[in-house]
């Protein structure tokens, strides 16, 4: 067994882990506080919109953005080019 | 009025269950009137773990059904006076508790009891939120490896919002953290994450920590909490957790690892290792 292998096992894992799960629990707090009515508020909005305009899924965005004690609702509506139509 | 501790982690395996049966038996012991519950409806396995499984005849959801009363589910411990056991039903749905059926045994209970103990099943599913949802306290069982110390946070996360105190607004449930399964050796050769690793992530107080030890098996083995083991370093971890949930001032043990004198490194093999 040479001395590079000697050291590659004594890998720190622990760290790796450490630094792994303060990825994913950052992330999934920031998740937590999310509502459980955004997906649908979504869907909505889409059917609502595409009564006047034809318009897919992945036009309207909403999210939810927390900036301290207050948070601000995001409605992102891509329109299709409206000029283009009229002719 | 009692005081309701829940003892739960999200992941399974951890040892939530020998720590219902080391907490309740060690609150006992200390002469306080204990009671601890099993909300693992379907997959009971506290009556094993505290030793009273043939002594079983009525169960929790007996009890909120009205098919029995609380004297005669309650089965009373044969190693502690004060303390008394509420088995979990074998055979049915995970669904037969019910915010109101648990309320009104929880009243009943705390009439006669200054702590009960809820031994919460693993997941996020029904079962768990009961026994979380009536706490005072929640004791989080997480073993030093990534996905209990995941599902731990996922589990605060819902203490913050599915619990009574959470809905109705009041003071939050007081979070505990208690790392079980503990090697010292491997933590400090950075091979297990530490006890600051974990307290670092999930930032809640720490309770208590209990080393891994071949005594917990054995006190299963037997159906006697592994506190009434007088040899056992779990046990006095546990002793010393409760001791610290009650107020006191305790130092914590088992947590580096003890130098090995030359002589026994010498002779190989030390009594604790030939028993493991």
């Amino acid at each position: 067994m040479s001395i590079f292998s000697y050291l590659k096992q004594r890998e720190h894992t622990s760290s790796i882990a450490k630094e792994r799960l303060q990825i994913i629990i950052s992330h999934e707090r920031s998740q937590r506080h999310t509502p459980d009515y955004l997906p649908q508020l979504q869907e909505e909005i889409l059917n609502v919109i595409s009564k006047y305009v034809s318009i897919n899924r992945n036009q309207v965005v909403v999210s939810l953005d927390r900036t301290g004690d207050c948070s601000v609702l995001e409605l992102n509506v891509t329109m299709p080019d409206l000029s283009a139509e009229r002719n | 009025m009692s005081q309701i501790i829940v003892i739960t982690s999200g992941k399974g395996g951890v040892g939530k269950t020998t720590s219902a049966a080391a907490i309740s038996s060690s609150l006992a012991l200390r002469g306080l009137k204990t009671v601890v519950i099993d909300f693992d409806i379907g997959l009971r396995n506290l009556d094993l773990i505290m030793g009273c499984e043939r002594r079983v005849v009525y169960d929790f959801v007996n009890v909120i059904n009205g098919e029995a009363s609380l004297n005669q589910a309650l089965i009373k411990d044969k190693n502690v006076p004060t303390l008394y056991i509420l088995p979990a039903s074998q055979t049915r749905d995970k669904e037969a508790l019910t915010i109101e059926g648990v309320e009104k045994v929880l009243n009943e209970l705390s009439q006669r009891f200054e702590f009960i103990v809820c031994d919460s099943p693993a997941g996020i599913e029904n079962g768990a939120l009961m026994a979380m949802y009536f706490a005072d306290h929640a004791i989080i069982v997480t073993n030093p490896e990534i996905s209990s110390v995941r599902d731990s946070d996922r589990i605060l996360g819902i203490l913050a919002s599915k619990s009574k105190r959470a809905i109705e607004n009041r003071a939050p449930i007081q979070e505990h953290l208690l790392i079980t399964r503990y090697n010292p050796e491997r933590a400090e050769k950075s091979d297990m994450l530490s006890v600051t690793d974990v307290t670092d992530i999930l930032a809640i107080p720490l309770l208590g920590v209990i080393p891994e030890s071949h005594t917990v098996l054995k006190a299963s083995n037997t159906g006697i909490p592994v506190v009434l083991d007088e040899q056992s370093d779990a046990g006095f971890a546990y002793r010393d957790a409760v001791a610290r949930f009650l107020g006191d001032d305790v130092p914590m043990r088992f947590v580096t690892t003890q130098r090995k004198g030359i002589l026994s490194r010498l002779w190989g093999r030390t009594k604790e290792d030939s028993l493991s």
